[in-house]
């Protein structure tokens, strides 16, 4: 059994006992603990349940590469699936359940799937379930979603909070092991603005693991000293449980940091995403330990050799009193010899090599430690935990077992695999080291920048420097070249003399024993989460899956939630095997971020609920929230649908604002209409090449209706330019057109005509804009003085400027309802008090402010087109009957060769006209008209559409509008117009123009 | 072929599964096909399929610079629906969802196509306008849609937020029919099917030259050397450009990335596709249990498949706040496909300036759902030299000004 030992552990504070909880038990461990190294001391062998055959499974790893020690963490709005009990640092009140079972960890259902196994290989689902049609809807496919999937649904809205964080620097060190150490300490001393980041709650990586000295001293002092002198220096920053996820274009980097993941509930956010840009890089991510493929190596109690030597060390865990190592590299021998210093047993080294003669075999067999040279484990035997393993020769079928051996543990180790994941994230290339059977990143070929040089540089173990002894000297290389590239030429360095066991080459061993059956094959498990095997790996080669990619695909091999850490080379060395094929023509899969899993709401950062986006407020937002306002989205504004009078609904409260503006007066904040001031000596030019009528030949103090189109001649925002001096020009556009036509502007000055001497500034939010409408609206502004708004003074489509109730203001008369109508603008921080004084002064009046709606039934009433309703994108102003607008005068605008293509210039094309129910109701929106007949591919033939249908309160009638073939041709004929539901309508084609059409109103 | 079936799977379980065949040969390349196709794609593969399935032209070869159906047919989202604007969208898709109906049957491989439904969610008044608009185009196309009420998207997604502040969700397009597919599949199973009726695949063969003789495709230059063909189709998606540019015509078309992203996988929550315009971001969950997220494309041009973060963290925030339970899975891989956009974000199936030289391309964000249908009705215009499901799709469009667009539901209001 696992259990704790008596004494060590560098990383507990044995004064100090948490309380936690797994699968409703409760526990006890230490501080410094992570889950796993706690559950493993309470003799917690099998911890979860593989994804398919719902294996039963052990802790295998002791970091981010952990496949199989995955829980459910916390609960109710603090529920987290799928955390990494390697990762996830102990903590009071920790509650964790294991998943993927059913009813329990220890009695699993889905285990069946295991017994049938062989029925199960890879890619069997693309064989199957292809009869009845149905069955895969309604049967198969709901129980294979049942069965899969890992952990339980989050319930609740998450109780945390996220943020953001940005930094810049000269070099980003990922990683803080000791070449990571190494290369701030370089970095840092030659004056660059360094960051360093470690994804754990310690530095110094695996180094005080392995017994390494540096500079004369144990690690762990050199590693104390060298974060004391980086803490000194101001140019460095240091961040812990800081995961760098991924590297993108330009140096651009993301980490996620664990705030407070093991303080849960402290107040502070729980991660912080770091969103760095750096000069350059140095990764010093280390290497991943590679499990060995042998029969039944993932029985809970098969571990890697690094981890279970972190167990020991780090946590003073013992896995059990005997530990069987299994490897074909020296370094293994490492943990034999950690286990034997903490009084544990050892059977036996097997070694997959026909030598040991290292300096560390040496030393394991001077410990007493027995090893098996040209040795491999046939099977390891057990169900629920380990109980032993039978050895057998590397070079055999496995037939032939030499030895059974009793143990609870095995300490595997298959080489190790440099980190390379940040290195190719953004392009960087791999080479084939043929001598440790590894990719490592080929200086030559690293992603490269905007000035076409390399950014990330990889350092010690994850630059593929396995021996301990050169990692110093290799991470300094590194971070000299970094530093050099980002421009700092003056780099002064000392490397530390580093002390440690001198390793005899490895030997790849990608299946034990080398020439296993297919019996055993099948129980060779690769990738340990998504429970892909050596055969199945065979089999997709069989089948023609060849291409690595294909593999991955079709086993599902490394996309599990480890993304194959500890599977993708073993499964690539298995896959060459099968083809034949050296090991880098097959090549890798591509690296994607993250590096680990994120979470999603780190992701997101703070934008949530009321700011999930930014809100645009108008200086009268207040007011209306205050008033009953019901609003609408639009953009990033809200603007006020309506203001409902206590219990109104809504369509009284329009009809209500309707017919007030018809009768008396309303007030409209119009403040997010785009305002855009166009100025100097070629404006004029410039506009007239922007709107499809003459912009040019207005004059100061008049206002011109205007339209825009696409260069493919369609209509895409409309409003009233005003002219303001002899250079100067203020276009209204539509609210959502406002920061598009802007940007549309600006692309055409900066791309087109750069030399054109025009400025632009989009003063939006620099004004308020409230539009007064109303038989009543001239009384109001009268009565509160200023500009002179008599009819024969100030006419239609003209504007002043002046002062309105002591108020600065530039009023434009214009008219959107058909009504008297004078839009008022002010400077946004008088429009509080210029929206109040014209309540007051409206008030005698019966003034009431309306909202959108309102203002589209009376556009509607009137037959004025809305952009986004008469118009989608394929829609020509001459579909609008709109001509008028269109210079014959201009040689060129922006739509005009556009619009003279053979389809836009048809006589045939829908129009726009008014229509009427017979029966005066409401006609549905977006309904079609139907034509006789149907189609080449049997669709209904149509003959035109609804664009905007409203109820009229001042017709006291349905009123639409609609795009019809040769429409303005046909009034008076009836149109049907089918509803989904089978029945349909019957319209007249009339004049859009429903209310007074002769302009006596807006013209009083 | 040997078939796929529970019995097969029976007995190769006896014999440690060392009897299955090849899923498609690895043949070395002929002199002279009939017809080539550039690209296997779903839509290359598809052409190549229903060539010799609807016509009985089986001497074709696919070729395939990577592996097949390594573009943008195995990297996107999956979602499959019909409920288009516009007639001659509606008629391909439709055509197409029809065809997805049937294909595990009709490849013998189970493309695992999952008729579970899709919502899109509307979130303005704008928005709602345009679906019902959608709803009544489509009634007349004899493609089934519905509007429905905010209160039975909460029924049929009951993990989602409908009154969230900002944009409460104000109803849905709803299409029973639409679902998702597994993509792999969908190019795996019909390059099965074409081996299998005697077409060579070439895999890892890049095209690098169009040869023509009197105006006519005469073959195409291929890093495994020169292959004449009697008929061309370009079927390249993202590097349409460069491909019709060997061809010596140009295409109306830009190459943007376009990004989606996995969750780890976690126990069913969610048996419907859904699509939030309006903030920007879909969701649906595979078969895995994975969340799968799509988002949107880079405003600039360029190849490298990856792009960048801001879509990434766009996409997510939108979907936390449509999906609050979402905050607290984790993302695990994030990836990007190249898309090939027409101006008027509709597809590309047509005769070219150059003799039996055909293009299909053109498919954006939104080709995986089309590849039965683009494939029926590529086939046939190769085939007979029209196809009413191609009619409206081809390059003179452009010309004459008569385009298709399908993204008129712009938000734009006064
Ligand atoms: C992230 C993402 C999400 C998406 N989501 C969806 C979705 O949810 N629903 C949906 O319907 N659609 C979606 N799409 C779009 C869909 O993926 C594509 O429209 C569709 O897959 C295109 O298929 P294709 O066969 O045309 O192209 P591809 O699959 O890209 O195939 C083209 C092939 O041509 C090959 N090729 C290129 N040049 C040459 C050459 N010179 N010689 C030989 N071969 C060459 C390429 O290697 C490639 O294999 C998404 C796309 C992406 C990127």
């Amino acid at each position: 059994m696992s259990t704790r030992l008596s004494s060590g552990g560098r990383l507990i504070d044995r004064a100090r006992t948490v309380e936690y909880s797994f699968n409703g038990k409760r526990l006890r461990g230490f501080k410094g603990d992570t889950l796993a190294s706690a559950l493993l001391a309470s003799d917690q062998m099998l911890v979860g349940r593989s994804f398919k055959y719902h294996r039963p499974r052990g802790i295998v790893a002791s970091g981010a590469e952990e496949p199989n020690a995955l829980v459910g963490l916390g609960t109710g709005a603090r529920f987290e699936p799928n955390q990494r009990m390697t990762t996830t640092e102990l903590f009071d009140g920790l509650s964790s359940a294991s998943q993927n079972h059913w009813p329990s960890l220890e009695y699993d259902v889905g285990v069946l799937n295991n017994a049938v196994a062989k029925f199960l290989p890879a890619g069997f689902y693309y064989k199957t379930f292809i009869h009845p049609r149905a069955a895969w809807k309604h049967v198969f496919e709901p129980v294979i979603r049942q069965s899969a999937g890992l952990g339980r649904v989050p319930k609740e809205r998450d109780a945390d909070r996220y943020e953001y964080f940005y930094a810049h620097c000269d070099l980003l060190v990922v990683g803080g092991g000791i070449a990571g150490l190494q290369a701030a300490l370089v970095a840092g001393a030659a004056g660059a603005r360094v960051l360093v980041l470690e994804q754990t709650a310690h530095w110094g990586g695996r180094a005080p693991v392995d017994g390494v000295e540096i500079d004369g001293k144990p690690a762990e002092a050199w590693i104390k000293a060298s974060v004391q002198a980086l803490e000194k220096m101001s140019n460095v920053m240091l961040r812990r449980r800081t995961m760098a996820s991924g590297v993108y274009d330009h140096g651009y980097v993301l980490a996620d940091e664990k705030v407070a993941d093991h303080t849960p509930g402290d107040g502070r956010p729980r991660h912080r995403l770091w969103r760095i840009r750096a000069g350059r890089i140095v990764t010093a991510t280390g290497a991943i330990e590679r499990p060995l493929a042998f029969a039944g190596n993932d029985i809970p109690g098969v571990m890697l050799a690094s981890a279970v030597r972190d167990y020991v060390v780090n946590w003073a865990v013992s896995p059990g009193d005997r530990t069987v190592v299994v490897t074909n590299n020296d370094d293994a021998y490492r943990t034999a010899l950690a286990l034997k210093a903490a009084g544990l047993q050892v059977p036996a080294v097997v070694d997959a090599r026909d030598r040991a003669d290292g300096a560390l075999p040496q030393a394991a067999r001077a410990a007493g430690i027995r090893v098996l040279t040209g040795s491999a484990i046939a099977k390891a035997h057990g169900g629920k935990r380990l109980s032993g393993v039978a050895i057998c020769a590397q070079g055999g079928e496995g037939n032939a077992v030499t030895e059974e051996i009793p143990c609870e543990a095995v300490a595997m180790s298959g080489g190790w695999s440099p980190v390379v994941h940040l290195y190719s994230h953004c392009g960087g290339k791999l080479s084939w080291d043929e001598a440790h059977a590894m990719f490592r990143p080929d200086a030559a070929r690293p992603p490269t920048g905007a000035d076409g040089t390399g950014f990330v540089f990889a350092a010690g173990a994850a630059n593929g420097a396995l021996y301990v002894q050169d990692v110093l000297g290799d991470a300094t290389k590194a971070t000299i070249a970094a530093l050099q590239a980002a421009g700092v030429a003056e780099v002064e360095t000392v490397v530390p003399a580093v002390k440690a066991e001198v390793e005899a080459p490895m030997i790849p061993i990608w299946v034990m024993p080398q020439g296993a059956g297919p019996d055993l094959r099948m129980k060779m498990w690769l990738d340990y989460q998504n429970d892909v095997k050596v055969s199945d790996v065979q089999l997709a080669a069989r089948e023609g899956y060849e291409s690595v990619e294909h593999t991955k695909r079709y086993t599902t091999l490394g996309m599990a939630t480890d993304q194959g850490k500890l599977s993708n080379i073993n499964g690539l060395a298995v896959l060459s095997n099968a083809l034949n094929a050296p090991i880098p023509e097959v090549g890798t899969t591509t690296f994607r971020p993250p590096y680990t899993p994120v979470t999603i709401g780190a992701l997101a950062g703070e934008a949530r609920g009321e700011i999930f986006q930014p809100l645009r407020r108008t200086a009268i937002h207040d007011w209306h929230e205050a008033h009953g306002v019901e609003w609408e989205p639009v953009g990033h504004w809200r603007r006020p649908y309506c203001y409902k009078n206590g219990a109104e609904i809504a369509s009284a409260a329009v009809n209500r604002e309707v017919l007030a503006v018809r009768e008396r007066v309303g007030l409209l904040d119009a403040s997010t209409l785009g305002k855009i001031l166009v100025k100097g000596p070629d404006a004029g030019r410039f506009l007239d090449m922007l709107y499809t009528n003459m912009m040019s030949n207005l004059k100061p103090g008049k206002c011109r209706y205007g339209l825009m189109c696409s260069e493919n001649g369609f209509l895409m925002d409309d409003g009233v330019v005003a002219r303001i001096d002899e250079e100067t020009w203020l276009c209204h556009t539509t609210s959502g057109g406002a920061d598009r036509i802007h940007g549309w502007m600006e692309d055409w000055l900066q791309c087109e005509w750069w030399d054109w001497k025009v400025y632009t500034a989009n003063l939006t939010e620099q004004y308020t804009q409230i539009a007064v409408v109303g038989p009543k609206a001239r009384a109001v502004l009268e009565k509160l003085g200023g500009i002179e708004v008599s009819g024969e003074e100030f006419k239609f489509m003209e504007w002043r400027e002046g002062t309105l109730g002591g108020l600065p203001a530039r009023i434009f008369r214009i008219s959107f309802s058909g009504e008297l109508s004078y839009e008022i603008a002010t400077p946004a921080g008088h429009g509080r008090a210029l929206w109040d004084a014209l309540l007051k002064a409206g008030e005698e009046f019966g003034i009431t402010p309306y909202g959108t709606e309102a203002l589209h039934v009376m556009r509607a009433e009137k037959g004025f087109i809305m952009i986004g309703d008469e118009s989608d994108g394929t829609v020509i102003p001459q579909d609008l009957n709109l001509n008028w607008a269109i210079s014959k005068k201009k040689e060129d605008f922006l739509g005009k060769r556009g619009q003279e293509r053979s389809y836009l210039a048809d006589p045939g094309r829908w129009k726009l006209v008014g229509l009427e129910t017979l029966d005066g109701t409401v006609l549905p929106d977006g309904a079609y008209a139907v034509a006789d007949g149907f189609n080449a591919n049997g669709q209904r033939n149509t003959q035109g559409r609804i664009t905007s249908t409203y109820w009229s309160p001042t017709l006291r009638k349905g009123i639409a509008m609609a795009l019809v073939h040769r429409g303005p041709e046909r009034m008076g004929e009836v149109l049907e117009f089918p509803k989904p539901d089978g029945s349909s309508v019957k319209a007249k084609i009339c004049d859009p123009v429903f209310y007074d059409k002769d302009g006596e109103k807006q013209n009083v | 072929m040997k078939r796929y079936s529970v019995f097969a799977i029976a007995r190769e379980a006896m014999r440690h599964h060392t009897g299955w065949e090849r899923a498609w040969a690895s043949p070395e390349p002929k002199a002279n096909y009939d017809v080539i196709i550039i690209g296997a794609g779903g839509h290359g593969l598809a052409t190549a399929y229903y060539l010799g399935k609807n016509f009985g032209i089986t001497n074709v070869a696919v070729i395939e610079k990577g592996w097949l159906g390594g573009g943008n047919t195995g990297r996107n989202t999956t979602i499959i629906r019909s409920n288009y604007l516009q007639d001659p969208s509606a008629a391909i898709y439709d055509k197409a969802l029809k065809l997805y109906e049937n294909l595990s049957q009709d490849l013998n491989y189970n493309v695992m196509f999952s008729p579970r439904g899709l919502l899109m969610l509307a979130q303005t008044h704008h928005e709602v306008r345009g679906y019902l608009r959608t709803v009544h185009a489509n009634n007349l196309q004899g493609v089934a849609t519905e509007w429905i009420e905010p209160a039975k998207v909460k029924e049929i997604v009951p993990i989602i937020n409908i009154d969230g502040p900002r944009y409460p969700v104000l109803g849905a397009l709803w299409q029973r029919r639409g679902g998702t597919a597994r993509h792999d599949a969908v190019a795996w199973g019909y390059a099965r099917a074409c081996s299998d009726m005697g077409m060579h695949i070439l895999q890892k063969t890049e095209v690098t030259g169009v040869r023509q003789e009197n105006g006519a495709v005469t073959g195409v230059e291929t890093s495994r050397g020169f292959i004449g063909t009697k008929k061309l189709g370009i079927v390249v998606a993202g590097h349409s450009g460069q491909v019709a540019g060997m061809a010596g015509f140009r295409l109306p078309l830009e190459a943007v990335a376009l990004q989606a992203l996995v969750s780890e996988p976690i126990k069913p929550c969610m048996d419907v596709v859904v699509m939030a315009n309006t903030v920007h971001g879909y969701m649906s969950q595979s078969d895995k249990g994975e969340m799968v997220i799509g988002g949107g494309t880079d405003s600039f041009n360029n190849f490298t498949q990856r792009g960048s973060f801001h879509h990434i963290e766009e996409t997510l925030r939108a979907l936390v706040e449509t999906f609050p339970m979402i905050s607290r899975l984790k993302m695990l891989r994030q990836w990007g496909g190249i898309v090939d956009m027409t101006g008027d974000r509709s597809p590309i199936i047509s005769k070219t300036p150059l003799g039996n030289c055909f293009i299909n391309c053109g498919w954006g964000t939104g080709g995986f759902k089309a590849i039965p249908g683009s494939g029926w009705a590529m086939a046939e215009l190769m085939a007979r030299g029209h196809a009413p499901l191609a009619a409206e799709f081809g390059l003179d469009r452009f010309r004459e000004g008569r385009f298709i667009d399908e993204s008129v539901a712009a938000g734009v209001a006064h």
